[in-house]
């Protein structure tokens, strides 16, 4: 692999940059595979990248339908935040946003992680009791976070307006090292190292079926024929349903749509991400300069990736409540991604009826965030067995009805 | 933004005068139940790319629930009907099956 | 230079002149300038700063497809960046801004990310800015960003000073496009007694036509325009809305129309922008097309424009962008450029048509009037940096050599057209590609599908793929006829008006001009004008392995401008295709997306703003709290009062006299906020024994229960005193937030499951007002009022009355949450505000005093009351509440019972309520959490409880709180520890949850 460096770039400008070569190659599957991965989305890569980097695990294939990155790695908001109420989530949020800190580094590939603080904003007595809650948590979980008065607020959002006539802004739960990162750099830099380690990422490949001998995997067929593997991962958020079939067993999940927008761009207004959950809304302002918003999502199962209007009209009258000066800024551009929800809202991580055969799923809203501490807690539960991260998002929490609700924390949107 | 056609009041409501409620015919297991059945009458759902039987309620109208067919992957609407069955009707598998030859969900084909 | 001309200027009025200012210069313009056609009349070709590299930006186009002309229009509260200058009217007193420059637009520091550009190629920032790691947010990025980004923010304390609206608007036929593809589509689908919506995104009728000339019917083409928008305008089935855009199109119909109000008269009463919501049977997209720039080096440089752009000017606002034009072409249409540009007295040096064939009819009329015409030839590089100075060309078939420079100070460009396409995208419709015109149309086999599983938008005219006159007219008769035959009309057919123009020969693609530049040129021959993407970096993008159109694209920023690759998309996609050795088809094209060009946000958000932004409910009682000092707090969209705050008072002050008060003497609670839903019929009872966790069917009329709701997963969701009015009728009260949710609960498991259960459910929250008498003096102030018995013995605790006191229709319940002597009397909700009034007169000798929530609260957590919102949270089940004396142990079945034998709803460690006292007296802060000994798995630190309630209580002077503890009540006594975010440790000892009356003397006198 090529390094990436300032350097670099000028040695390669000389010769109108003709030396640089593939991010990542594009072979042909082999035959047989220790692990293969099925979904070359952020979860998915990052899963086999800590394979292989942490368990010299490397014999391994991602197989992707599509193009690697595109699906939900590359339509979300790009907010990363670990602020969460309860254990199990803050541990593997917090994991992510800690691997994210450095991830640019690991990689060799700049995907502009930007700790700029991720603020909730509070404006009922109830979402002030849920948020000095959630910190209080965070102060036992490891995860920096404070309650911060509207006087903070204002200074760290100067466009914010305090006194808006139904809902003031009472205060708001700071967490200063959540933030940002550039999400198509995330998928781009995971392939990249996972193909330097040999790894095959094979794209516009169709898993058609999953293969089993005596209740264990033993392969997978494809549109490019049939592949052998040892371990399975299925990592394809929004078609995990079809996934499962095909390996025989069932999910707790719905896929339904979820959208967002962008503003035009303009110069530098807003430092830091801003949530608002009671009128339902979040932003913050890419590098770009274009302000990203997002909202709520669609009750209904949808696989179009187009969401209803409604909802968009709802989250911008939110935030030109919440920032009056958006007002007269312009819609550029509004998409939806399919997400998969599960019963709790919570992820799956787990081991499946199928041996060898392990999920990775359900991250609804909020999966970006969590890439890489998703895939880091994936690899140790395929390559040991078991993970600390991972085990209360097994499958079988529905079963005993031991949930992982976040909603409790009046932090339903992410 | 979806329409559907209330079977109640006939109105062709719009999507924002409705409330979706997930997957229709669910067969309610109470105590007694095996720790299965409870939890697939709770937490597995269908979530078929394609045909889908769902509830609905015209929440801003009428009031009433009642049932869809619809395709998720096209939101192509086949009918509504009843909320007071337990099955799809005759009259709207026959309408499902016009537009998609040989489709389940299911144990309804 | 630019200039105004003598003649020409269809749309402009000569007469009359108007003033405006660019960049603080005054400037002239006339009615009906666009602010780019005013300020190329003022030789203002330069208009912005590209976005990567800062690069002088020129007017390219001439309407909503412009990249570059993007100005900051307007001022304070009216201020609005990224304006494009092609489509923004004239108007009085206009001031305009360029925009991305530092300190002004003709010299600007930031343009020496030109001179760096060969080190900074696509996706340069994912190689460089690596380390040191904190280096990116607190250098690199700050610089990235102060550098984008492309006009000025609003003011932050900006509250815009104009208002918007929704419409709502039903069709038969939406028509979107008022060109005149648009009028007689419109015509065809009206004259089948279809009800017809035409919206056309500009000021004007008739789209490109009146400028490209040719004969309707043996008509000019704007006689024809005027004659059939006279026809349309005297039908009444069919509406005309000029200005207004149409923006995307949704699912079954939905379609976004974006009208344009008062921006050409800023200041001018009523809503600058109006959204159109409309539901159509059938669309019709007569949209048009864009013409496609040329990949030639320099093809960025001010002065270098789209052809049809430039006739534009000349034709319509009569403006020159040169006095001395080379135009380049792959095709016949660009001639009438040159023959307009001619006639008019400008100098065209010559055409430079990259066909080895040349040109057909029109470039022998070219050839005619003296234009020198040069086939198979190409522009190497157009030089010069602020404005055009000369062009270099040599043979199309070539790498570049061998150049003629040829000094100009103009160029016009085409490379073919492409239909606008975004509206029968938006929703699923598909594209083929059409070889002989090298771009991408409507695949008539695979529409956009609406509710019915059929097409229901029809494309027309040109963005149908046609381009000649003829064709698109004929192509818009049948689509319009087809929209009104599917939208259930019999459409009227009739003969298309018959078009006619110049035979044209065939474009020949060009994607990159000469056909094999070297990579010099290649790296100065523009595909994205404003995010500043090249051939050469799609080139690239396309070796690193980007090889999908949406990395190339997202890798690039190619498209990703404010245009959304209106210019762009077809020539990066041709690159990349070639890049690849793929076809274009099997590239493919990303994902058109609403709205086609952007919406404001006001318009978006609408009316709702400030005050009406969600409604707000009020009880009978609420003007009298706002006269009397209530502190609002929301719940729903309820607002009740925190406490009566008296002048010189603070809140908690007024709260702290509130809670003594009640105990006291005598408090007043509006309580009309509480869900009240009537439950009847013969089934009830057994309805009610499902939804509530204990026995509703067995309570006596005239008794009222305290009852608690689970979800069918066995979390606790409301709970609320229930009375059974008759045999077949219970009332059930519910919490404020509760009131919809528990009716719709209610209604949902009578309609979907137990159907056949004869049971009525109405929510008659709103009917009643009631009002919590509340206090020691309670029964004092209701037996001065008089009218009826509520003695003891006539109502005890758990019962109620119907009767009348003061004269008002009462039910009374003798409940309550205080713990205190209390009824809760409903009376009717036109009476409740009298009613309150009377109580507060006849309570004065008692000391009455209104109570708000937050005295509310206080009094439940002083006898150790559970809240829903506090004590729970969706994941607590009644037993973690020691409420199992409120589930029924008789009951076969409730909603929740199934759900709370699971392994983890039983498991004698989850945590359970207790009474909290700190020891030293102090109040334990809000949700903290009681630490236990070590660390788990992931390294956090176990925790062994939380509070869930905690506040001063000024009757026992000290903190009281609850909380869930593990193994809280056999714990009894014993200290633990609460780690509040202050850095202190709050010790607190267990103890029982009641802390005042616990034998609940009070409330039964």
């Amino acid at each position: 692999m090529k390094h990436y460096s300032a350097f670099a770039v000028a040695r390669e400008a000389l010769r109108y940059h003709t030396g640089w070569e593939r991010a990542w190659r594009s072979p042909e599957p082999k035959k047989r595979y220790d692990v293969i991965i099925v979904g070359a989305g952020g979860h998915g890569l990052a899963t086999a990248y800590y394979l292989g980097k942490n368990y010299g695990i490397q014999n391994v294939a991602i197989i992707e339908k599509g193009w690697l990155g595109g699906g939900n790695t590359g339509r979300n908001t790009t907010i990363i935040r670990s602020n969460y109420l309860q254990d199990p989530s803050a541990a593997i949020y917090e994991k992510a946003r800690d691997l994210y800190e450095g991830l640019s580094q690991d990689l060799n590939y700049n995907i502009m992680f930007s700790p700029r603080g991720v603020m909730m904003l509070a404006q009922t007595q109830h979402e002030i009791r849920g948020y000095q809650r959630t910190a209080h948590a965070n102060a036992l979980q490891g995860v920096k976070t404070e309650w911060i008065t509207p006087e903070r607020v204002k200074e760290l959002v100067p466009i914010i307006n305090l006194e808006g006539p139904r809902y003031p802004v009472l205060g708001a739960l700071w967490q200063e090292r959540g933030g940002t990162a550039r999400h198509d750099a995330v998928a781009w830099g995971y392939a990249r190292a996972c193909s330097a380690m040999g790894m095959d990422i094979i794209q516009k490949c169709e898993v058609t079926g999953v293969r089993s001998e005596n209740g264990h995997v033993v392969g997978v067929d494809t549109t490019k024929g049939a592949i052998d593997c040892d371990k399975l991962g299925i990592v394809v958020a929004g078609h995990s349903g079809q996934l499962a079939e095909m390996a025989g067993f069932r999910l707790p999940l719905e896929a339904i749509a979820l959208q967002a927008l962008v503003s035009e761009p303009i110069k530098p207004c807003m430092d830091v991400v801003v949530m608002a959950n009671t009128v339902h809304g979040y932003m913050s302002q890419s590098d770009k300069g274009e302000m990203v918003i997002g909202g709520g999502t669609d009750a209904f199962n949808n696989y179009t990736q187009r969401g209803s209007f409604h909802h968009i009209e709802e989250t911008v009258r939110a935030l030109v409540e919440t920032f009056p000066m958006i007002s007269r800024l312009k819609m550029l551009r509004q998409w939806g991604g399919i997400v998969d929800m599960t019963g709790d809202r919570s992820p799956l991580i787990s081991k499946t009826p199928l041996g060898g055969c392990f999920i990775n799923g359900g991250w609804g809203t909020g999966g970006f965030k969590a890439i890489p501490g998703s895939g880091w807690g994936m690899a140790q539960l395929m390559a040991t067995g078991h993970s600390p991260l991972t085990e209360a998002f097994s499958l079988d929490r529905f079963k005993e009805g031991r949930f992982i609700d976040e909603s409790v924390a009046a932090g339903v949107a992410h | 933004m979806l329409t559907l056609r209330c079977p109640y009041c006939g109105v062709d409501a719009d999507e924002t005068e409705l409330q979706a409620g997930g997957e229709a015919h669910l067969k309610r297991y109470g105590p007694g139940s095996t720790e299965d059945e409870f939890h697939d009458y709770l937490f597995t759902r269908e979530n078929p790319k394609g045909v889908h039987l769902e509830r609905w309620r015209h929440a801003a109208g009428c009031g009433k629930w009642f049932h869809a067919a619809r395709c998720t992957a096209t939101l192509e609407v086949f009918g509504t009907y009843t909320a007071q069955t337990g099955e799809p009707t005759q009259e709207i598998k026959d309408a499902i099956s016009a537009k998609r030859p040989g489709w389940s969900w299911r144990e309804f084909s | 230079m630019s200039t105004r001309l003598q003649k020409q200027g269809r749309l402009i009025d000569r007469s009359k002149q108007i003033t405006f200012k660019f960049n603080g210069t005054t400037m002239r313009g006339f009615e009906g300038d666009t602010l780019a056609s005013a300020l190329m009349a003022n030789d203002q070709m330069m208009m912005g700063r590209s976005f990567k590299y800062h690069r002088p930006r020129g007017v390219v186009a001439s309407g909503a497809e412009e990249p570059n002309a993007l100005v900051g229009l307007g001022e304070g509260a009216r201020f609005e960046p990224n304006q494009r200058a092609t489509t923004t009217e004239l108007f009085e007193g206009l001031t305009s801004i360029s925009q991305n420059h530092w300190p002004n637009l003709e010299f600007d520091v930031g343009a020496v990310n030109t001179a760096l550009a060969r080190f900074l190629p696509a996706g340069f920032y994912y190689k460089m800015f690596i380390h040191p790691q904190p280096f990116w947010k607190h250098v690199y990025e700050p610089i990235i960003r102060r550098s984008a980004g492309l006009g000025k923010a609003p003011d932050k304390e900006t509250k815009d000073a104009d208002t918007y609206e929704h419409f709502y608007a039903f069709a038969d036929v939406m028509v979107v496009g008022g060109g005149v593809a648009g009028l007689q589509a419109a015509k065809a689908a009206a004259q089948s007694g279809a009800k017809v919506l035409l919206v056309e995104q500009t000021a004007h009728w008739g789209g490109r036509a009146p400028v490209d000339g040719g004969t309707i019917d043996g008509m000019e083409p704007g006689a024809w325009v005027e004659q059939t928008l006279a026809e349309l305008q005297a039908m009444d089935n069919v509406t005309l809305r000029a200005r207004t855009m149409g923006a995307g199109v949704y699912d079954h119909g939905y379609a976004l129309a974006y009208e344009r109000l008062t921006d050409h008269t800023p200041g001018v009463q009523g809503p600058r922008h109006r959204l159109w919501r409309v539901r159509a049977k059938q669309i019709v997209t007569a949209t048009g097309a864009i013409e496609r720039p040329l990949s030639f080096a320099g093809n960025d440089v001010p002065g270098v424009m789209l052809a049809s752009a430039m006739r534009d000017y000349v034709v319509n606002w009569g403006v020159t962008p040169g006095q001395r034009v080379i135009v380049a072409t792959n095709n016949d249409d660009a001639y009438r450029t040159a023959i307009i540009l001619k006639k008019a007295g400008v100098d065209v040096l010559r055409v430079i048509d990259a066909r080895t064939s040349g040109g057909g009819a029109l470039a022998d009329e070219a050839r005619s009037l003296g234009i020198r015409v040069d086939p198979g030839k190409a522009i190497a590089k157009v030089k010069g940096g602020k404005r055009v100075k000369k062009v270099a060309i040599c043979n199309q078939d070539g790498i570049g050599g061998a150049r003629e420079e040829v000094a100009c100070d103009a160029v016009a460009m085409s490379g073919g057209w492409s239909p606008v396409v975004h509206l029968w995208s938006h929703c699923g419709g598909k594209l083929i590609w059409d070889d002989a015109q090298a771009h991408f149309r409507p695949d008539p086999a695979r529409p956009p599908l609406g509710a019915d599983g059929n097409g229901f938008v029809v494309p027309a005219g040109a963005a149908n793929g046609p381009v000649s006159l003829g064709e698109v007219l004929a192509d818009a008769q049948t689509a319009g006829e087809a929209a009104a035959n599917a939208a259930g009309f019999a459409p009227k057919t009739a003969d298309a008006p018959k078009g006619e123009v110049e035979v044209e020969l065939p474009m020949e693609p060009v994607w990159l001009m000469p056909a094999n530049a070297d990579t010099p040129l290649r790296m100065k021959a523009w595909l994205d004008f404003q995010n500043d993407v090249k051939v050469s970096d799609v080139q690239l993008a396309a070796r690193e392995g980007y090889e999908s159109v949406e990395h190339t694209k997202r890798y690039t920023t190619l498209g990703m401008a404010t245009d959304q690759g209106k210019l762009s998309n077809i020539n990066g996609l041709a690159t990349l295709a070639k890049a690849l050795g793929e076809d274009i088809p099997q590239v493919g094209t990303t994902t058109f997306r609403p709205p086609y060009t952007p919406i404001s946000m006001g318009a978006i958000g609408g009316e709702a703003r400030g005050e009406v932004f969600q409604p707000i409910r009020k009880t009978p009682i609420h003007d009298w709290n706002d006269a009397n000092g209530a502190d609002w707090e929301p719940v729903g969209h309820w607002r009740r009062p925190f406490a009566y705050v008296r002048p010189g008072e603070g809140v908690h002050d007024a709260v702290n006299r509130e809670v003594k008060n009640a105990r006291e003497n005598l408090g007043l609670l509006d309580a009309s906020t509480l869900g009240k839903i009537i439950v009847k019929g013969p089934d009830a009872g057994k309805f009610l024994d499902m939804m509530y966790t204990n026995m509703m069917s067995n309570l006596k009329p005239g008794k009222c229960r305290y009852g608690l709701m689970c979800s069918e997963n066995g979390f606790l969701i409301d709970d609320g005193v229930v009375a059974r009015i008759d045999d077949d009728t219970w009332l059930c009260h519910t919490t404020t937030g509760g009131a919809e949710r528990i009716h719709g609960h209610m209604e949902e498991w009578l309609q979907t499951e137990w159907w056949d259960w004869n049971v009525y459910v109405a929510n008659v929250t709103e009917q009643y007002a009631q009002i919590a008498v509340v206090g020691p003096n309670a029964r004092k102030v209701l037996e001065k009022l008089g009218g009826m018995d509520v003695s003891d013995a006539a109502i005890p605790f758990m019962g109620w009355a119907d009767g009348k006191i003061g004269g008002f229709d009462c039910r009374v319940y003798r409940i309550s949450f205080s713990g205190e002597l209390s009824c809760e009397i409903a009376v009717p909700a036109s009476q409740g505000l009298a009613f309150w009034e009377a109580l507060l007169e006849a309570g004065k000798e008692f000391g009455v005093m209104p109570y708000g929530t937050e005295a509310l609260h206080i009094l439940r957590a002083e006898k150790g009351f559970i809240m829903i919102g506090d004590e729970t949270d969706g994941t607590i089940i009644p037993q973690d509440l020691g409420l199992n004396w409120a589930i029924s142990k008789k009951k076969e079945d409730f909603l929740g019972k199934r759900a709370q034998q699971r392994s983890h709803m039983t498991d004698r460690n989850r945590w359970k309520l207790v009474g909290l006292e700190t020891v030293d007296g102090s109040v334990l802060p809000d949700g903290a959490y009681a630490a236990g000994e070590g660390v788990n798995a992931n390294g956090q630190r176990n925790v062994i409880g939380r509070v869930t309630s905690t506040y001063y209580s000024a009757n026992l002077d000290r903190g009281i709180a609850m909380g869930l503890v593990l193994h809280g009540p056999d714990r009894m006594g014993e200290v633990i520890e609460f780690p509040g975010t202050d850095g202190k440790i709050y010790k607190a000892k267990i103890v029982d949850p009641v802390f005042y009356d616990k034998e609940g003397k009070k409330q039964n006198v």
